[in-house]
């Protein structure tokens, strides 16, 4: 009786094939070992590239430790190197891009997903997103032919007459300098918030603004009262990543900051940021702690990145999903 | 005292006219750019720009026919490199996606794709460039294709999962081992569209200048094989812009209009595929 139940039909599987997977046909097993294989390179490569860039700056991690952070000293010849004026400068710029483009991003997003007529929609929706498909170095050469000019000639002497009393706002008109790279970076990071900020709101029940609509409410109080509220954190999830974007962004910027390694606080005066340090630096850097020393901006560069991007699409993930494929 | 009917009606006004404001505000550059890099770029667009190499400083004349081919042999490499990868990836993603080890694979992928584009470039430097001994096309092509890397799996996950599940079963049904079906039947559907997001993600690293500047850097001259240093449009574009000449300038906004008139040709006919698609189904 118990020999007979243990005899099967089906021909028993070895135990070598047992453990290398539950399909049938080896050819299945095969198929997802090697998918498999290629789906971890992805993991693998990001591993990999904070491996090596730790590796790569670790003379300068040892040499100045956090020194490298807090110090402003730049100098090459000496080999001295202080990271401060490039992180002030990245921060700032990005903070000024955001402060442009939030507001706007935050327009779009609720006039395409809200307010637009839906034959316009599609056509608006993908003019915004054609703004990302520029590339960087075409909004770099633009940047110092017509968006600098345009902002010594006629922005900043207009600001400095009217606000001119803000330390913002003070000192020669060169064009080149913290405002161009605040206004060129927002102008790049404008389509990544804006799409975020619309398959959020996307992704906001229907019911929501029903319930809103049959209580009488306008359109924006329908927005205000029903959809924001919803969004909030998929929303601050978008803004995040636009940041991030900001930080690393590179070519444009570089070519209209000014790139002087000074700290101040007039929005006109040149600065420089760590991407465009590199970019400017790196082929021309003799000697390893100098290039360690710019490998560790690169560093944390792509920590702060990495620890933004992770941040922001746990909140956006709270909410609905993101864009699909979209380099974000 | 305003009756507050009035003022609720106002402000909705108010609200959506700065929505569309801040739409219209943000197209403002994108028409600048296309009319800036139309307007300079036009006049240096000649039989040369494309056959010619470039002219020493002081000469007028001359091309960007090395920069042309090498844009087209780093984006050849990346795909080489990049789209096969990726796309088993997202097969993987599509078809075996529920565990952990997918959702590792997807956050990674999305995390990756943000990050910034000159690290790339280090890390590729750091890994090619030194144990190689040169800048090379073949450092450029590996750097961009990482940068595909994570798109192309995304897409080729997200095309898949549109395919309809009878599909599989009809094919299942016929006897078909899984991996074939697989192949056959779900990614024959689907490769129009990952070919439509493939086109993107080209269009998006052919124009990325960061981290080529120190792995495929720039050469003035034609370059053989894969193993030399490679000039491309963006990097000749962004040497050219900062340069102090005007016939280099000139040169730039020209390279520009061919880069961006490129671009926007995969940008809007992916457009114009995905939407006969969607109207089809």
């Amino acid at each position: 009786m118990l020999a007979r139940s243990n005899v099967s039909l089906i021909r028993p599987r070895s135990k070598l094939r047992l453990a290398l997977g539950r399909e049938a046909n080896f050819g299945d097993l095969a198929f997802r070992r090697l998918t498999a294989v290629f789906a971890g390179s992805v993991v693998v490569l990001l591993v990999w590239m904070a491996i090596q860039m730790a590796l790569a700056s670790r003379l300068s991690l040892a040499h100045f430790g956090l020194g490298f952070i807090t110090s402003s000293n730049w100098d090459p010849v000496r080999d001295q190197y202080g990271a401060l004026p490039f992180i002030f400068g990245t921060v700032v710029s990005s903070l000024l891009a955001l402060l442009i483009s939030v507001p706007i991003s935050l327009g779009i997003a609720i006039y395409l997903a809200e307010l637009a007529h839906p034959k316009l929609r599609m056509p608006m929706g993908f003019l915004v997103e054609l703004l990302a498909a520029v590339p960087s170095v075409v909004y770099g050469l633009w940047g110092i032919f017509a968006l600098v000019p345009w902002l010594r000639e006629t922005v900043e002497p207009f600001l400095g007459r009217t606000l001119g009393f803000l330390p913002f706002f003070q000192g020669p008109h060169q064009g080149f300098g913290m405002l161009a790279g605040g206004i060129i970076l927002a102008i790049m990071i404008t389509p990544t918030i804006s799409s975020v900020c619309r398959e959020v709101l996307r992704a906001v029940p229907a019911v929501l603004r029903e319930g809103a609509i049959g209580l009488g409410a306008t359109r924006w109080e329908v927005v205000r009262v029903a959809v924001l509220p919803y969004a909030k954190s998929g929303l601050v999830g978008a803004v995040i990543l636009g940041l991030g974007r900001a930080l690393g962004e590179t070519m444009a910027i570089t070519m209209v900051i000014g790139n002087r390694s000074e700290i101040a606080i007039s929005l006109f005066a040149p600065s420089y940021t760590m991407a465009s340090v590199i970019a400017n630096e790196f082929t021309e850097a003799t000697g390893e702690l100098y290039l360690a020393a710019l490998a560790e901006i690169g560093m944390l560069l792509f920590a702060v990145t990495v620890i933004l991007n992770v941040l922001a699409r746990l909140l956006v993930w709270r909410v609905g999903r993101l864009p699909e494929g979209g380099r974000l | 005292m305003v009756d507050p009917y009035l003022r609720r009606k106002v402000t909705d006004r108010v609200v959506r006219g700065a929505c569309v404001l801040g739409t219209l505000i943000a197209l403002v550059p994108l028409f600048s750019v296309l009319y800036y890099v139309v307007v300079q770029g036009i006049g240096g667009i000649n039989l040369d720009f494309f056959t010619e190499l470039p002219k020493p400083v002081g000469e007028s004349g001359g091309g960007m026919g090395n920069a042309l081919v090498g844009t087209l042999k780093l984006v050849g490499l990346a795909g080489l490199f990049g789209i096969p990868p990726g796309v088993l990836a997202g097969v993987y993603l599509a078809e075996f996606g529920e565990g952990k080890f997918a959702k590792v694979v997807r956050f990674s992928a999305d995390v990756m794709s943000g990050v910034p584009s000159i690290t790339v470039g280090i890390f590729v430097y750091s890994l090619v460039v030194v144990t190689t001994k040169q800048f090379s096309a073949l450092a450029g092509g590996i750097a961009l294709a990482i940068l595909m890397l994570p798109m192309v799996t995304r897409t080729t996950e997200e095309l898949l999962k549109l395919v309809p599940e009878s599909l599989r079963e009809a094919a299942l049904g016929l006897g078909v081992p899984k991996w074939r079906a697989t192949l056959r039947v779900m990614l024959r559907t689907a490769a129009p569209g990952i070919a439509v997001g493939v086109m993107l993600s080209v269009a998006r690293v052919a124009g990325e200048t960061a981290p080529l500047l120190f792995t495929a850097f720039n050469n003035r001259f034609w370059s053989t094989g894969i193993n030399e240093p490679t000039a491309s449009l963006p990097v000749n574009i962004y040497t050219n812009a900062v340069s102090p000449y005007e016939d280099w300038h000139r040169q730039a906004w020209a390279a520009a209009l061919v880069l961006l008139i490129t671009v926007l040709i995969l940008n809007i006919s992916a457009r114009f595929l995905v939407r006969s698609r969607v109207r089809a189904r």
